[in-house]
């Protein structure tokens, strides 16, 4: 299953290693980010409606 | 139909951006999945670059992504100076990051396949240094956001920049043709079918391609609607702090 990469296996293999790993890394950066904002303005919407 | 100013408003790009995000990842998700697996397991090697032609999958639309990450900030920060619409403003801060990640793919790719190629993992040639120039101005953009507290201040200070920084934007998609010297080749994708990449390799490139645009506009929408968040919540926490 796995193509012979030859002499440039590590070249290729490190280009998709390092892309992939930075590409999952952006996502999960950005959803948590997104989660943990929505959960916090939440938090002050729930404190500010209470204080009036 | 809705005019495209609506959009400007926080509520309702939330609402259309919230309804759109699912599909958009999973179509991102398939699209990606597909080209990455195309190029690389069912694509034959180059007769000349040898099994390194698979780095072109990523190289090639991080590259472009690079460049039309900074142009979509460009529009947002004109729309922002001419219109004064936040949720310009914060689309442009939102599409940094991506736009700076995606630099750093195309420099390390660009840099790994070149070695075996060019011999060297860098050398200051137009386009290399136009890229370099314009992940600075990446990391430029993202740092004046960070500093300056007032959002209007810090949105207003980082178009002007964006303005400055597309001159390398523009420069590095274009040093290629400018100066005729250094090592990279030319565009990889051109509307002269002479020019182009085989067929072979060009139409999982194009699966590709989508897969970064797709994961571009979902990473876009998702952040503009965090940073819309984040905004409402310092002024709600401003307007605490003074009553």
């Amino acid at each position: 299953m796995m193509p012979d990469l030859g002499k440039y296996a590590d070249a290729v293999l490190s280009s998709y290693a390092v892309s992939i790993l930075l590409i999952l890394a952006l996502v999960a950066v950005s959803v948590m980010r997104a989660r943990k904002v929505r959960a916090e303005l939440d938090e002050v919407e729930k404190r500010s409606r209470r204080n009036g | 139909m809705a005019s495209l100013w609506e959009y400007a408003n926080p509520k309702k790009f939330i609402q259309t951006t919230d309804r759109l995000l699912p599909w958009l990842s999973v179509l991102a998700a398939i699209t990606l999945v597909i080209g990455l697996i195309w190029g690389f397991f069912f694509t034959p090697d180059d007769f000349r670059q040898g099994s390194t032609v698979k780095i072109i999958y990523l190289h090639v639309p991080s590259a472009l992504m690079a460049i039309n990450a900074w142009l979509m900030m460009l529009v947002a920060s004109l729309v922002w100076i001419v219109r004064r619409h936040h949720v310009s403003a914060l689309a442009a801060r939102a599409a940094a990051p991506v736009g700076a990640v995606m630099t750093v793919i195309a420099l390390a790719t660009g840099a790994i396949w070149g070695q075996p190629m060019w011999g060297t993992w860098w050398a200051w040639d137009p386009r290399l240094t136009s890229f370099l120039i314009l992940f600075l101005f990446y990391l430029g953009y993202i740092a004046l956001w960070a500093a300056i507290e007032n959002d209007d201040t810090a949105a207003d200070l980082t178009s002007v920049l964006c303005l400055v920084g597309s001159v390398f934007a523009l420069l590095s998609r274009y040093a290629v043709n400018f100066w005729n010297q250094g090592l990279h080749q030319g565009a990889s994708l051109s509307l002269d079918k002479e020019k182009n990449v085989a067929d072979v390799f060009y139409h999982p490139l194009l699966f590709c391609i989508a897969g970064f645009v797709l994961l571009f506009v979902a990473l876009v929408f998702l952040r503009t609607q965090t940073e819309i968040r984040a905004r409402r919540m310092r002024a709600l926490l401003a307007r605490e702090r003074l009553g």
